[in-house]
């Protein structure tokens, strides 16, 4: 009599969950309005709260209801694969720009064209990362870029000013250096850590499709100069772009090439800090620099309304008014549309130096496409094995090249 | 006249049960149907994942197969390819290295805790709880901490060292390639030594103490007892400890990319963070499914090693 009583219960407590499990969710809201799922990986507040903020301002606009998911950075693209295997794919997807075009090769985004969104206005780097096969596959509606933040205490101490050029910052940086404080700082730990080298690479010439030319080595062999100078500390192998803020903020590194992004925890950290364009090889050369961000994309559900309400929030996430909103909400970032970019820098100075940046940035995918994963492994691994002492910048490529 | 029964032998009727009159068909489908529970669960959750593990690393399995469905079978190219790879042999020796000094590290030190801990003192059972700590933290966050013990300028393993004398310069634990792969056996020795020292305790407390009293009569104590008692009692829960702690460091993952992601300049690659990042960062998922095999095979041939070592002692 007890057992029964028990294993009654039991099933009793059991049945409500399993009924929970089993119901789906609807495909229309109450009232008839359209609901689209939508996946991104803006999970760390502030930033996810005002993720949300503008993606229900635009459901509002658009007429459509947004059930969000978010998972960490890294969960991102095997969330989406699986969900391809399982034909369960969201309706509206923020990837990282250098993933996009891995995905728009599968088959299972939409273009963006069958729409009617050409992405005009957009920086044409922006546009080259989100492209594949001269279709547009994703758009965004802003990009945070690298820049060099110094130190104006230390560097004053020090007597130098802000380097431009290769050559001043390798005197500044050894000039700065002493006891404990490092002159520069960069992030070089691997998992795309230290694409802060990338500017430097390109600045000076050299290119992805050919690691082994001698621009290349000229670019590793600055990084390996600092080093050895003592303006760059050995540890930076195994920094992330969080821990050289951290040393920035802590006056151990009086330069770091640093994201846009920072800026709020700078202006919180008590350093007297200011931020200038990367250093070029000459003076004169252009700098180019790349951009970080992530586009919206229409995954290909088979559900045509669905796509095509999808599509409209894209058009009204990547709206000029929609733009200057995120900007504005957001720290560090500039609209990927040049002229909103260059309407908000006249008012709001701090963005200028990141602006010209990002207008003239350079997709890491934009060249060699799908080929970009395998180059940046051998990228950063070829840093790494001249940071270490273990290749001559003229080799360190072609040794890290055969993994 | 009723016999008289010796009082050994007990009634037939009263010991044996009755004989049974059902087939021997119901009793075994009884018996199947406990195994079947048990039999569909590792078919799903180990069975699978081997079998599609091991077709896929025979597959071109790429992002766009997860959209389309398609896997192009391309023989033994992936194995070719891992094989190839001037990483494959560093990442063997790696592989091997780091299991090795880590399993003897951690059994060495887990078997003096687990000695030191079956004697009674005060607050023995809290500390045993303790000891539990560095196995239930998870890895990320113990490696964050790791990662700031082990900094070359500022972190406190340097400043304890040179400060008591044992190094002039600080060390690059982290940043230099001669010290990375010690600096990752460290963290991992520490993360394991929980798991030596409770089986090992376990193991520890079955013997009797009867055994220690008539050795300590026959003059052998200490060490002599530790070497001619404990350790030959101990031998089944030892080669457990031990093909367990081999399967389990062999395929360590994510305690090395939380500390040094297969860094710096690859000195602490080794097979697991190669398949990962041929699967998650190159997307040729065919290709560390390749390396998964070699995995796979390596944790086999320790498992045959036990059966068989198992088998031995059964039979002694």
């Amino acid at each position: 009599m007890k057992r029964t009583t028990v294993v009654s219960l039991a099933l009793a407590a059991v049945l409500p969950l399993s009924l929970a499990a089993c119901s789906s969710s609807s495909d229309t809201g109450k009232d008839g309005v359209v609901v689209l799922s939508e996946l991104d990986y803006q999970v760390d507040e502030p930033s996810s709260s005002q993720m949300k903020a503008v993606l229900d301002g635009c459901a509002t606009q658009v007429g459509v209801k947004i059930d969000r998911q978010t998972v960490p950075g890294a969960q991102l693209i095997p969330r989406v694969l699986q969900a391809a295997q399982s034909r369960t794919l969201p309706d509206l997807v923020r990837i990282d720009n250098p993933d996009v075009q891995q995905i728009a090769a599968t088959g299972g985004l939409a273009p963006l064209g069958d729409y009617g969104i050409t992405g005009e206005g957009t920086a044409k780097g922006i546009l080259d990362a989100s492209t594949y096969k001269g279709k547009l596959y994703g758009l965004q509606p802003q990009a945070n870029t690298l820049g060099l933040f110094y130190n104006k205490t230390l560097l004053a101490q020090a007597g130098v000013g802000v380097p431009k050029t290769w050559d001043e910052l390798a005197t500044s940086a050894a000039a700065v250096s002493h006891d404990d404080v490092y002159g520069f700082a960069t992030a070089a730990a691997l998992g795309g850590e230290g694409w802060g080298f990338l500017p430097f690479m390109w600045s000076n010439g050299g290119d992805e499709s050919d690691l082994n030319s001698p621009q290349v080595a000229g670019a590793l062999s600055l990084f390996k100069d600092l080093e050895d100078s003592g303006a760059m500390s050995k540890s930076v192998v195994n920094w992330t772009q969080s821990d050289v803020t951290d040393q920035f903020t802590s006056g151990k590194a009086a330069l770091m090439v640093g994201g846009s992004w920072n800026m709020g925890r700078l202006a919180e950290s008590g350093v007297d800090w200011g931020v200038a364009e990367l250093p070029v090889p000459k003076a004169g050369d252009t700098s180019i620099s790349t951009f970080g961000g992530e586009a919206w994309t229409v995954p290909v559900t088979g559900d045509k309304t669905k796509q095509a309400k999808a599509a409209d929030m894209v058009k009204c996430l990547t709206s000029d008014e929609s733009e200057v909103q995120q900007a504005k909400s957001s720290v560090g970032q500039v609209p990927a549309k040049t002229a909103v970019a260059q309407q908000l820098a006249q008012e709001d100075p701090s963005l200028a130096p990141f602006v010209q940046a990002v207008a003239d940035g350079r997709a890491r995918t934009g060249k060699i496409g799908l080929a970009w994963p395998q180059a940046a492994t051998t990228i950063y691994a070829g840093v790494q094995s001249v940071l270490t002492g273990q290749a001559e910048p003229a080799d360190a490529m072609a040794k890290a090249a055969g993994s | 006249m009723t016999a008289v029964r010796p009082a050994s032998t007990p009634l037939q009727a009263d010991v044996l049960p009755p004989p049974r009159r059902r087939s021997g068909r119901g009793e075994r489908t009884a018996r199947l149907l406990f195994v079947v529970p048990t039999a569909v669960y590792i078919a799903a959750y180990f069975g699978y994942p081997l079998v599609k593990n091991l077709l896929m690393s025979f597959q071109n399995y790429t992002t766009a197969t997860f959209f389309t469905g398609e896997a192009p079978w391309v023989g033994f190219q992936n194995f070719s390819r891992a094989v190839h790879s001037n990483l494959f042999v560093p990442a063997l020796g790696h592989t091997a290295l780091f299991t090795a000094v880590s399993i003897v590290g951690q059994f060495i030190i887990g078997m003096a805790l687990a000695v030191f801990f079956s004697r009674r003192f005060p607050l023995n059972k809290f500390l045993r709880g303790l000891l539990l700590l560095p196995w239930l933290l998870p890895s990320v966050a113990s490696s964050a901490v790791w990662r700031s013990i082990f900094e070359q300028d500022n972190g406190i393993l340097n400043r304890v060292l040179e400060g008591v004398g044992l190094i002039d310069e600080p060390i690059g634990w982290l940043t230099s390639t001669s010290w990375a792969l010690t600096a990752v056996i460290i963290a991992n020795v520490w993360a394991g030594i929980p798991f030596n020292a409770t089986i090992l305790y376990g193991g520890l407390q079955e013997i009797s103490e009867d055994l220690y009293e008539a050795a300590a009569l026959d003059g052998a104590t200490g060490w002599r007892a530790f070497r001619h008692i404990t350790l030959p009692l101990l031998r089944p829960v030892i080669s457990v400890v031990l093909v367990l702690g081999v399967v389990y460091t062999v395929k360590t993952l994510d305690g090395i990319l939380a500390l040094t992601n297969g860094g710096p300049s690859n000195a602490t690659q080794t097979i697991p963070v190669r398949a990962y990042q041929e699967s998650f960062v190159n997307f040729s998922f065919g290709v560390g499914a390749a390396y998964n095999t070699f995995l796979i095979l390596i944790s086999l041939v320790f498992a045959v090693v036990y059966l068989r070592a198992n088998r031995r002692a059964v039979d002694e």
